[in-house]
């Protein structure tokens, strides 16, 4: 679908007298149609998402799992239309039906913090120094509701409370700085609510936070997510994060989405070597403390100019002609259907039925030469060995 | 379990290992010199530069008049062949005399530099690193000759101690121009030491001087190098500022500032005399900045170079 | 607060002190203030020399000197002393005391125009440089900002005095005031009258002084809006659903403002500067043609005068800078919550 710079039908979504329009149950709230996003640059364009599609329902939450430059934040960005100004974007978009992409500054700020709300990584910068933060909160507030200083004042410090923020009659005087990361953030998720969105988008909120402060922010945007209604795309690294706290998962690598499909499709049954691959590395408890990691080896492709085929081809241990000259489509799996099945983009996607990911990435560090393949505990146990030092692994080994 | 052909691990293990480095490494320097000459205004203050230089160096040796009073030429002549900037009323050739003053003005303005460079990054060094009564001292004379506007206390100065020749101008402009490096040479040390890469590198075992060698000085030198090329368009400007004064380079030498102070009243009845030399001065200090803009890009690797 | 800004003072003029110690030190040690004297013809008698030599108190030793010039505690004939309120004896014979105040007002009122204006004229073309980053608009104003940079500022005074006085010959009478601070039967006008000649002859000085201050303060207001605009927190504010206009008024261009403030120390030293050459080439009667005709004539009271003073402007100007930043940036309020 075309992108122009027309106010096309915004009202319908904002400003419908009587009210607002309100998503109804099972209906979809965000669809992604083939969303691409390039940015030029001096090496050439670098193809940031390559055709994107997703639907999220009313109330559902989906995660967005991938690396750094898997495009994952770029997609949302696009979304919200908060990309730079040399972005290219094509495909679509759709808040509750209507496209979002290339509307005029006026019309994207109607659906802005109004129907989709974004969270950002980073609450230190995310909020503005020099304002309190019950001012930024009103602001949000007041940006689409026509009500009076005091209403949106109070309507704010009740926010603060349901964010699980102490004081908050106080606490809506302070400033940014003399807040917590956590209480930070947790402000952040207020403003995200602070207008009954349809989807809030939570780009990373847990990153910069310690694991301790990272559970009360996830509690805090459920809290948020009960209180609204809303659905929520939750995208994170973090295959931890993700469990527990959503509905549906989309993996993405390179641009594009590689698999899809409930937590419970993606943590259990697997159809792509990449998720198998994530999931190899992750650290369990339940397994022996002598359970070797299997990272994936090598490192992300470069988005400028990649190959025809596969993406994750070159580090794929189950790599084939096939995959280095054709790209797999995202195809549902088995007998799964409709927008909730299970898909994945790989040729052998019915042949990993059953696949555990030590099948696919051994865990050994074999080559010197190939150093880059150790693991961090090869290393550290190669070096006590020879200084003949003691290491401390973990809590437990520290006479407790 | 499944029936895959799954390939040799070591195989996988060393294709990744290889295609893991997919961008070119180029070395430093040229990613450095790649970076400036993408700069075109920077490019363009070096060769306009590069041609002032070489006209006010050169020039004197191959044209045929100099800077002095002789009796042959007449006086306020309007620009013609033989003069191709008229000539002044005592009877000198000004072109002579322009290409003269750049060259004085050239002159301070390297000399002031190097001083500041060498007096300010040491003295900044210093504090930066060692800290505590080293940092205080030094920072505190800093503050102190602050205080005072910086023109007020070079007119004192040059006015009291003397600044007729280029040289005595450049160590006064040097005396002063040093505070400034010394502070901002201080401030990137101080920055560099709270870094995690030095602590890493000490973590590491590395010495002080090892530190120094290989971390502090090569990151300071962008910094530095910015400031060493924006002290000399601040001294080609305060020299001839304070010629103009006339507390500077005096007769029967030249300098711009002079020229200018001579030439003020004739704006509109004598223009060539009044505008060659501000337009010099013009260019110089415009190709400087320019070069400066240029470098700090080029030496700035956190800049992104995304195309509009 | 008042704390702060008594123990600021306390520090700073501590720290002026000394540097006018240094001063004295340099312009005492080096320049014979009797030099215009004993240059004249017919040279003069001894005895003159002499009387001259104790009225300016050379007979003393340095350190009394300056001590003498700080305090006039001492043998002293009444006309020094900075805590009486003496600036110290001229060579004329005279004090210098009446006319340093008004030279003092003089100066103050063109380097006060001078900042005004160019931080008003920076703030408004770094703005736009800057949303407009790439366009046509920016690199235009950026090498205006160049060329502004690059202009001696006494060739453009002298540039623009000289266009002053042709516009007036052209027009037949005085539009525009290229000479001297006020008219000179300024004290017979009504007090209205007496503004309007005062910020008339303002105008073309501080037009003059406006090209290079501009200049250096718009590169920075342009970078420091660029990071701004980059910054998460706007980017949140847009996420908000806050219009354009809105967002870059409120947000950005508010936080951006706050380095700007930090450039008022520089600014105001620059803007001394530029008084000093604007003064001399307007033939204004204010500090900086006292500091000149002071350090020709190697008249070491007055120039020590002329440094405290404008040390002290400086000084001010620092503190007005800091108690802005304050003001403007909630992390680092001044005095206790």
């Amino acid at each position: 679908m075309a992108v122009d710079g027309t106010d096309v039908a915004a009202d319908v979504v904002a400003d419908e007298p009587g009210g607002r329009v309100r998503a109804r149950p099972g209906e979809v709230v965000l669809e992604l149609n083939n969303l691409s996003v390039g940015f030029p640059t001096d090496d050439g364009m670098v193809q940031a998402v390559r055709g994107v599609s997703y639907q999220v329902a009313a109330g559902e939450a989906l995660g967005i799992v991938g690396e750094s430059g898997s495009g994952k934040s770029v997609s949302s960005l696009a979304v919200m239309g908060l990309l730079p100004a040399n972005a290219r974007v094509n495909g679509s978009a759709k808040i509750l039906g209507t496209e979002v992409l290339g509307l005029s500054d006026a019309a994207i700020s109607r659906i802005r913090g109004n129907n989709v709300a974004m969270i950002f990584q980073d609450p230190l910068t995310s909020l503005n120094p020099v304002y309190t933060v019950g001012f930024q909160l009103a602001e949000a507030i007041r940006a689409h509701n026509a009500v009076s200083k005091e209403a949106a004042r109070q309507r704010a410090i009740d926010l603060l409370d349901v964010v699980g923020i102490p004081n908050p009659r106080q606490r809506a005087d302070s400033y940014p700085h003399e807040l917590s990361g956590g209480m930070r953030q947790r402000v952040v998720i207020a403003i995200a609510m602070a207008n009954d969105p349809d989807v809030i988008i939570a780009d990373e909120p847990t990153t910069a936070l310690d694991v301790t402060v990272q559970a009360q922010v996830l509690e805090a945007l459920e809290a948020a997510r009960q209180e609204t209604g809303a659905a929520m795309v939750l995208i994170t690294h973090d295959l931890g994060v993700i469990a527990g706290h959503v509905d549906r998962v989309a993996v993405m690598y390179a641009g594009k989405i590689v698999e899809t499909g409930t937590t419970e499709d993606i943590f259990y049954t697997p159809r792509m070597p990449y998720t198998l691959g994530l999931l190899g590395s992750l650290p369990r408890l339940d397994e022996s403390r002598h359970q070797r990691l299997t990272p994936i080896l090598g490192t992300p492709p470069s988005l400028v100019n990649l190959p025809p085929g596969c993406p994750f081809e070159p580090r794929c241990p189950i790599g084939q002609d096939i995959c280095r000259e054709h790209e797999p489509d995202l195809e549902l799996v088995d007998a799964s259907a409709g927008r909730t099945g299970h898909a994945a983009a790989c040729h052998f996607r019915d042949q990993l039925e059953g696949a555990a990911p030590t099948d696919l990435f051994k865990p050994t560090a074999i080559d010197p030469e190939v150093a880059i393949g150790d693991t961090i505990g090869d290393t550290i146990d190669d070096v006590a060995e020879e200084t003949q030092t003691d290491v401390i692994t973990s809590q437990r080994e520290v006479g407790a | 379990m499944v029936d895959l052909t799954t390939r040799d691990i070591a195989a996988v293990q060393r294709r990744a290992a290889a295609e893991s480095i997919t961008t070119k490494r180029r070395s430093q320097a040229s990613m450095i010199i790649t970076r400036f000459l993408r700069h075109r205004m920077a490019v363009f203050g070096m060769v306009l530069f590069l041609l002032i230089v070489i006209l006010a160096f050169l020039g004197p040796l191959v044209w045929h008049w100099d800077y002095f009073i002789h009796r042959e030429i007449p006086s306020n002549a309007p620009p013609s062949w033989d003069h191709p900037f008229g000539t002044t009323r005592a009877g000198q050739d000004y072109l002579a005399q322009v290409m003269r003053g750049t060259q004085q003005s050239i002159k301070v303005g390297l000399v002031t530099a190097i001083l500041s460079a060498v007096i300010g990054g040491f003295l900044g060094a210093m504090a930066g690193l060692y800290g505590g009564a080293v940092d205080n001292v030094i920072m505190r004379f800093v503050d102190l000759l602050f205080v005072i506007p910086s023109l007020v206390i070079l007119i004192v100065v040059a006015g009291f101690l003397g600044a007729s020749t280029w040289w005595q101008t450049a160590l006064i402009l040097g005396a002063f121009a040093w505070l400034n490096t010394a502070r901002v040479v201080r401030g990137v040390v101080l920055s560099l030491r709270e870094q995690e890469f030095i602590e890493a590198a000490r973590g590491m075992g590395a010495s002080n001087t090892r530190i120094i060698l290989r971390h502090l000085i090569p990151n300071s030198m962008n910094v530095m190098i910015v400031d060493f090329t924006l002290v000399i368009a601040v001294a080609i400007l305060a020299e001839a500022s304070l010629s103009f004064l006339g507390l500077g380079i005096q007769p029967p030498d030249v300098s711009l500032g002079f020229l200018i102070n001579q030439s003020r009243t004739s704006v509109w009845t004598r223009p060539w005399l009044f505008y060659t030399p501000g337009v010099v001065i013009i260019l110089i200090v415009l190709a400087i900045n320019f070069i400066g803009d240029g470098l700090r890009d080029a030496l700035d690797p956190r800049q992104s170079q995304a195309r509009r | 607060m008042l704390v702060f800004i008594v123990r600021r003072l306390a520090a700073s003029v501590l720290v002026l002190l000394a540097a006018t110690f240094l001063t004295f030190l340099l312009v005492d040690l080096t320049g014979d203030p009797l030099e215009m004297l004993r240059l004249q013809t017919p040279p003069p008698s001894p005895s003159t020399i002499e009387t001259a030599r104790h009225a300016l108190y050379l007979d003393r030793s340095l350190p009394e000197r300056y001590w003498l010039w700080l305090t006039g505690i001492g043998d002293t004939n009444g006309d020094i002393g900075l805590l009486r309120g003496k600036w110290g004896p001229s060579l004329a014979g005279s004090e210098i005391g009446p006319e340093l105040g008004e030279r003092f007002f003089v100066t103050l009122r063109l380097v006060i125009a001078a900042l005004l204006i160019s931080f008003a004229a920076a703030v408004i073309t770094g703005v736009v440089s800057a949303v407009r980053q790439y366009r046509m608009i920016d690199h235009l104003l950026t090498l205006i900002a160049f060329i502004g940079l690059a202009m001696p500022s006494f060739w453009v005074a002298s540039l623009v005095k000289e266009s002053g006085t042709w516009v007036n010959d052209q027009v037949g009478s005085t539009v525009l005031f290229t000479f001297g601070a006020a008219s000179p039967n300024i004290e017979e006008m009504s007090p209205i009258y007496q503004f309007n000649d005062i910020v008339a002859h303002l105008v073309l000085p501080t037009v003059a002084m406006v090209f290079h201050g501009y200049a250096s303060i718009s590169r920075f207001q342009r970078a420091s809006m660029l990071e701004v605009l980059n910054a998460d927190y706007v980017r949140l504010a847009r996420a908000k659903g806050l219009r354009n206009r809105v967002v870059m008024r409120r947000h950005a261009l508010r936080t951006a403002l706050i380095p700007i403030v930090t450039l008022g120390a520089l600014a105001t030293a620059g803007a001394l500067a530029g008084a000093v050459i604007t003064e001399t080439v307007f033939r204004w009667r204010g500090l900086g043609t006292f500091l000149v005709e002071a350090v020709n004539d190697k008249d070491v009271y007055a120039v020590m005068a002329v440094v405290l003073l404008t040390g002290m402007i400086l000084i001010v100007f620092n503190l007005i800078a800091d108690l802005l930043y304050g003001f403007l940036d909630p992390r680092i309020r001044v005095g206790s919550r």
